[in-house]
């Protein structure tokens, strides 16, 4: 089984990589961005075919490493 | 005194930190990440800076889930003493030794300089051989020392006096100028609610030895030999 995590930051956490990129979007004339912000994705392998297993594990695997909560969301897709 | 200096993949002031201990006149072993005890009879469990695991994912996320760290924690829940330096203060932070996250500098710079620092109280067992409210001259080189955390934590470090060191200008200002990455409240270092770990950014061990710079790291060790407990 296949997953994706997505990490982001929380909303009003200041993201001065997002800023820079979303400065140099504008400056090669790239119209219509209002705002970036940056994040991070994890691609994953699971073994096994118990949903909510994979599920629980990718659940654990964000809250004790993959994103720091204090600072970051994040979002499990399963991907069959 | 018995230090115990824990080396990461990746750390690199490990030895710096090792020689501004003994200067002080301390015992000194070196404990390897991968270990899942602490010497008998360590008193004090220092992390040293460094850039462990090349700051992979976050800074000091992946060594803050190290085996040593569980003894580093049970040690630290007993009234040990704990020192986080710069890449440590990273680590302990993503431990769960101290509250709060280090995100990048606001302005993205990496920076590597001088810098002054208050001294926001001297009754610790890290801070008794400055005075309070000493401005004291040390060095910083990161780019994740943007100290952040939530406003009840930030009303909590204030309110319980947990702030240990501010970034200032060299007459003891705390100002937006004389900060070098955004910390909220120029917070440059901070307490656990015990005052007996400390995680700090700037590097006192590097401040140790007037033929490179000054001393005025000296006091953070000349303190820990003191045998003050942790207020």
């Amino acid at each position: 089984m296949k997953a994706r995590v997505t990490v982001t930051l929380k909303t009003g956490v200041l993201d001065p990589q997002g800023k820079a990129i979303e400065g140099a979007l504008k400056s090669l004339g790239i119209d219509g961005v209002s705002s970036v912000r940056q994040g991070k994705v994890f691609d994953i392998e699971l073994d096994g075919a118990n949903k909510a297993a994979a599920e629980a594990a990718l659940k654990a695997a964000c809250e004790k490493l993959l994103a720091n909560t204090v600072i970051e969301n994040y979002r499990v897709e399963l991907q069959g | 005194m018995k230090a115990a200096v824990i080396t990461f993949p990746g750390s690199n002031r490990d030895g710096d930190v090792a020689k501004a201990l003994r200067q002080a006149g301390a015992h000194v072993a070196h404990v390897w990440h991968g270990d899942y005890e602490l010497p008998a009879g360590t008193d004090l469990v220092v992390l040293p800076g460094g850039f462990s695991y090349g700051d992979y994912l976050r800074c000091g996320a992946i060594a803050g889930r190290a085996h040593i760290m569980d003894a580093t924690r049970a040690h630290a829940a007993r009234g040990g003493l704990v020192l986080g330096i710069c890449n440590g203060f990273q680590i302990a932070c993503e431990a769960g030794l101290l509250p709060g996250v280090l995100a990048r500098n606001a302005d993205l710079k990496f920076v590597c300089r001088r810098q002054h620092l208050t001294v926001e109280r001297n009754d610790t067992a890290f801070t008794s051989a400055y005075t309070k409210g000493q401005v004291i001259d040390v060095c910083i080189a990161h780019g994740e020392g943007n100290y952040i955390c939530d406003p009840e934590t930030l009303a909590r470090l204030e309110g319980e006096g947990l702030v240990a060191f501010r970034y200032c200008d060299a007459d003891g200002k705390v100002t937006a100028e004389a900060n070098p990455n955004g910390s909220l409240d120029g917070i440059a270092g901070i307490y656990s609610p015990g005052r007996n770990v400390l995680g700090l950014m700037p590097h006192p061990e590097n401040l140790i030895d007037g033929l490179v710079g000054g001393t005025d790291g000296r006091g953070m060790f000349a303190s820990l030999m003191s045998g003050k407990k942790a207020a």
